[in-house]
């Protein structure tokens, strides 16, 4: 489902971001993706949905390879992805019911459709209560819990996650993980990139570790090996 | 729809800006306007110079008139020929006295010879056209020379030619820099609007989606700012008209909607350059 092969990524300014990495992810899968801030977890979110093309090396995701992908196909391939992020990236001036409707509307789903369909997200995530309230009136986890509906409204194949407990207090963290936890478990594979140990020691998905680019850990690997 | 009602808020999101940059088109539109209206009318006044185009071949002293009005009937099948008349050496003698009367009573029967005086169609009035007619007039045996004021004809057209590139010249710039202030007043819009767009590019809306309201946006704003420039041309040429008495010639209807039209242009071709390099920024 994703497939990094050899893949290195340097930046102009900053230089090495990856090298050769090579990592693949399965369907329903849940991974981890650890290290120290600069290790090259964002990097390989980014390659995931193709926001950024590695410098060498291939990325397919979902059959849509990086070598080959035009624009277009990268806006069809993020259709069937869900992504979120440590700072939410809500509309602000729209409710929470808007927003999740945003991410229909600008991919021409039919209006009839897009109500039960928001309203189901809102659901999932637990917020169908707050559909009329604005970003600024959520807290932090329930305005995170938006944006996961956003993500999951178009029934994504994977949710991809960029340290999305940063910016939260224990609790909420907690929700958001055990929400995570749910959605993976009803079939969506879910990478997640995180600093929180913790919550990573607190289950047994695959972990994988990374240091200055390179992947210094896999416990698939390791489960392998042993 | 979707594309209309986001042009509509952003214009209702920043009234007065929009107000300015429409105005700001409009005002490079009008220098636009402007240059053309002048170019129009020194256009105006060089088709009345070259109507004045003529080529006349005279003929030997003595000439019968019949072989002169074989030859003219044969050059006005020439292509390029509007009319050639004969005139004969009395006609011609009538119109010199007409034409210098107080030298009338030196010219004298015979002085002046028979003449076939040819005028040619517009588009066939330039200086290798009528030194080709000219050449062809040389060949009846009769003529004995051909006067069509070769320097004069060049010097015109020299200066139809001068004009002529001065104003492409000055209308591309003036095109450039609409296309530089529209594409700048939208990347202000897309500035107010990026977050939304980044969001459209994550949850998979495809480059036309979300360039689309951009150049409707483009569009409109260089649409009005095209017929308020229209306007303004109108008014400046009238006012001209007014004050300093000069007799001025307007764009013709269809030169005034294709300006308008062009403003258009102009409005997305400045709103896709600058959506364009915003959205190549990102993958």
């Amino acid at each position: 489902m994703i497939r990094l092969t050899h893949v290195t990524k340097t930046y102009a300014r900053s230089g090495t971001a990856l090298s050769d990495v090579t990592l693949r992810v399965g369907k329903g899968e849940f991974v981890f993706l650890t290290g120290p801030s600069g290790a090259g977890k964002s990097t390989i979110l980014k390659l995931s949905y193709l926001e950024e093309m590695p410098t060498s090396g291939e990325v397919k995701v979902s059959g849509v390879s990086s070598a080959t992908a035009s624009r277009n196909d990268v806006a069809k391939l993020r259709r069937k992805l869900g992504i979120v992020f440590q700072d939410f990236r809500l509309l602000e001036n729209r409710t929470a019911e808007q927003n999740v409707s945003f991410a229909l509307e600008v991919i021409g789903t039919p209006k009839a459709n897009i109500p039960n369909k928001v309203a189901r997200a809102l659901t999932q995530v637990g917020l169908a209560s707050k559909a009329n309230a604005l970003p600024r009136e959520l807290s932090g986890g329930e305005q995170q819990r938006v944006a996961i509906a956003r993500a999951l409204v178009n029934d994504p194949f994977l949710l991809i996650a960029d340290e999305p407990t940063g910016n939260l207090d224990e609790r909420a963290t907690r929700g958001i993980f055990q929400l995570l936890r749910e959605i993976n478990a009803a079939g969506t594979a879910v990478v997640m990139a995180t600093h929180n140990l913790e919550l990573v020691r607190s289950s047994d998905f695959r972990t994988v570790e990374l240091d200055h680019g390179k992947i210094v850990f896999d416990s698939a690997a390791e489960g392998a090996a042993s | 729809m979707s594309a209309w009602r986001d042009v509509g808020r952003d214009l209702r999101r920043a009234p007065v800006l929009n107000m300015l940059t429409v105005t700001t088109i409009a005002f490079s539109l009008f220098a636009f306007g402007l240059f053309g209206l002048v170019a129009v009318n020194i256009r105006a006044a060089l088709l009345k110079v070259e109507e004045r185009v003529e080529i006349r071949a005279f003929a030997t002293e003595g000439t019968d008139v019949a072989p002169i009005a074989a030859a003219a009937r044969q050059v006005q099948g020439y292509p390029e020929v509007m009319s050639a008349t004969v005139v004969t050496e009395q006609q011609a003698l009538a119109r010199a006295r007409q034409e210098l009367g107080e030298f009338s009573d030196v010219f004298e029967e015979g002085f002046l010879p028979a003449s076939i005086d040819v005028r040619l169609k517009e588009g066939h009035r330039d200086p290798a056209s009528v030194k080709a007619v000219a050449t062809r007039m040389h060949g009846f045996d009769f003529v004995d020379d051909v006067r069509f004021g070769e320097e004069w004809i060049t010097q015109l057209y020299r200066l139809r030619n001068i004009a002529f590139v001065a104003g492409v010249a000055l209308g591309l710039s003036f095109a450039g820099v609409a296309v530089i202030i529209i594409g700048a007043t939208i990347r202000m819009a897309i500035m107010a609007r990026a977050r939304e767009i980044s969001i459209m590019r994550l949850v998979g809306a495809t480059d036309g989606y979300i360039k689309r309201p951009f150049l409707l946006e483009g569009m409109l704003k260089g649409l009005l700012g095209g017929m308020l420039a229209i306007a303004m041309t109108y008014f400046a040429m009238k006012s001209i008209e007014h004050y300093l008495h000069f007799e001025t010639v307007f764009f013709e209807r269809r030169f005034v909607i294709l300006g308008v039209l062009a403003g258009a242009l102009l409005g997305v071709v400045g709103s896709s350059l600058s959506v364009g390099r915003h959205l190549r920024q990102a993958i």
